[in-house]
């Protein structure tokens, strides 16, 4: 009952320094910072104020040491990105990249879901593997992977004449992109099998055995029972991948590094380079600030979206 | 004829989860083998079990140092950030009013900046902070646990603020009457509720940062702080590539969160189910 007032009492307090609260008052403030200072403090210390410091940077030319100067560019450097023509090939790489791999991680979830959430005793153990590599972290994984497009696709191409599919693929500038999305699909299915399982064991079972009665074949289940009522799972799922895939940088290092001839530069390495590689330190910002509009863009979407939805379930 | 058709389809079940697996496979096969035999056939079994790369790859990588502090980063952080944010949401789901509001709203909009927009500013501060306030953070383990707690405080927050707000009020007012100070009512009555999200929040928190590469290798210069990222990354940059040793490295490195998983299995794919639907 008197969480209101103290809390007033206590924003008066914040903001004004206003004295006068009664004993009760200033030992629940107490209490109140207490409980909450430590970690708001390191929060900000980590968070918030390398944000801001961030956005000043973007707007100056700097190399990073700090005894030579920042010179003020205002605009410039996001004058500059828009011309930038290696930042706009690997800001369209990452938009493709994203693209695929949102397409093949959700069908290949999706299908895993469909599959161990049948009535079979081996569904269990199947689920537990099926989610295993997305424990690994994305760097071991690219390395996992470089082998096996390095010696077991020539072993297979050798093995079976098809040297057209079996060859590595980290080698080949389009290839190299497929490679990166196989290897992200190979991280991510089961992490979307999850969110896809729950919404399946969300089926009220009555929906299905109406179906049933009705004469539905299996096929039909799935169009038109199944998957609508999926789409909250899917929404989530979508989204997820997507933000997920245009963060990419871990797989992306350590399989291919960004090569073949810059081929797999995708958005979150072009920003590393820019600015650890090359020294643009205010220039990189700049990019840095842009990566972060988009990626507030794509995931306020899918809040807006996800909320819609709700609504109307 | 149906149970026949039902076996098979259980095989073909596990079957195609074990290809899906079979790059586990085949670092892990190869790790024992020899050039030769590696190239005469990439997916045989090897001759015989022999671990000279394992011993090789794990005195090359100083892998006992780096899983020491991977543990070190991990444990301690995960233990602040259960700490500090159950506190934090706690006090912030049970005080309504503006500062509240602003704080949770604040934590949850910072979800959306990637990593990458506040390296840089992120690196400038904590070299400053410890080269002029001479508060080692830079290249420290305490200095990365600082900053994994940072990064890792608002998806923590938001998931414990989730879980308080469906905690009957009842419980915590009995307990005041009774004249427990908040600290008692938290830790004796509200934070043993909390036992299912504490476990999601851990699991998520524990995957994130014994994986994380990119902040580490920003913040760790010195080769006795490596991590098992770090160590993994350096091993394959340093050593152009002699594949059975790497892979017995990579082998070793996916050893623990093998183990991890089998022991915590039905936690992780909750904890993982309800992160990712919040």
């Amino acid at each position: 009952m008197a969480c209101p007032a103290f809390s007033r009492a206590a924003s008066a307090n914040f903001h004004n320094g206003k004295e006068g609260m009664d004993v009760a008052n200033k030992s629940k403030l107490g209490w109140y910072l207490l409980f909450t200072v430590p970690l708001l403090i390191i929060f900000t210390i980590v968070v918030i104020i390398p944000f801001l410091i961030g956005i000043y940077y973007a707007f100056f030319d700097w190399d990073g040491i700090a005894a030579n100067p920042m010179e003020f560019v205002g605009l410039d450097n996001f004058v500059t990105l828009l011309q930038d023509d290696r930042f706009l090939q690997s800001a369209w790489l990452t938009v493709l990249f994203t693209l695929l791999s949102v397409i093949t991680v959700n069908v290949v979830g999706l299908a895993f879901a469909l599959l161990v959430t049948s009535k079979l005793r081996t569904a269990n153990l199947t689920r537990t593997m099926l989610f295993m590599p997305y424990l690994i972290g994305g760097l071991i994984l690219g390395y996992i992977w470089q082998f096996v497009f390095l010696d077991v696709f020539a072993f297979f191409g050798e093995v079976t004449g098809l040297d057209a599919v079996f060859f590595n693929w980290l080698l080949d500038e389009q290839f190299a992109l497929f490679a990166l999305v196989t290897v992200f699909t190979w991280q991510m299915a089961g992490y979307v099998m999850i969110v896809y399982i729950a919404g399946i064991q969300g089926i009220p079972g009555e929906v299905i055995e109406a179906s049933k009665i009705d004469g539905a074949s299996s096929w039909q289940r799935l169009t038109r029972v199944t998957f609508p009522l999926l789409m909250p799972a899917f929404t989530i799922s979508l989204f997820l991948t997507l933000s997920y895939g245009f963060k990419i940088y871990d797989v992306n290092l350590s399989l291919t590094g960004g090569g073949p001839a810059n081929a797999t530069e995708l958005f979150a390495m072009n920003i590393y380079n820019e600015i650890f590689g090359y020294g643009n330190y205010g220039y990189g910002q700049a990019k840095a600030i842009v990566f972060f509009i988009i990626i507030a863009a794509i995931t306020l979407t899918q809040v807006y979206i996800t909320k819609k939805r709700e609504v109307e379930m | 004829m149906r149970k026949a058709s039902r076996l098979s389809k259980e095989i073909l079940l596990v079957l195609m989860a074990l290809l899906f697996l079979s790059p586990v496979y085949i670092i892990f096969v190869n790790s024992f083998k020899t050039r030769k035999e590696l190239y005469e056939n990439t997916l045989a079994l090897p001759e015989d079990f022999n671990f000279r790369f394992y011993t090789e790859a794990m005195e090359q990588m100083d892998f006992f140092n780096a899983f020491i502090n991977s543990m070190i980063v991990t444990v301690v952080s995960v233990a602040f950030i259960v700490i500090l944010s159950s506190m934090t949401a706690w006090m912030l789901a049970r005080t309504g009013g503006k500062v509240s509001t602003i704080i949770f709203m604040t934590l949850i909009a910072t979800m959306l900046i990637p990593f990458q927009t506040i390296m840089m500013p992120l690196m400038q501060l904590v070299t400053n902070i410890t080269q002029n306030l001479g508060i080692p953070l830079y290249n420290t383990l305490g200095g990365l646990i600082f900053m994994n707690i940072g990064f890792n405080a608002a998806l923590s927050v938001f998931l414990y603020h989730g879980f308080v707000k469906s905690i009957p009020l009842s419980l915590e007012e009995a307990a005041t009457i009774d004249g427990a100070s908040k600290f008692g009512v938290f830790w004796r009555i509200i934070f043993p509720i909390l036992t299912p999200i504490t476990a999601t929040v851990m699991i998520l928190n524990v995957i994130l940062i014994w994986n994380d590469f990119l902040l580490p290798s920003l913040t760790l210069i010195d080769k006795e702080l490596r991590t098992i990222p770090l160590s993994v990354f350096y091993f394959f940059g340093e050593f152009t590539i002699e594949w059975n040793l790497a892979m017995a490295g990579l082998t070793l490195t996916i050893i623990p969160v093998v183990i991890f998983y089998i022991i915590a299995q039905k936690y992780i794919i909750k904890g993982i189910g309800e992160g990712a639907v919040k």
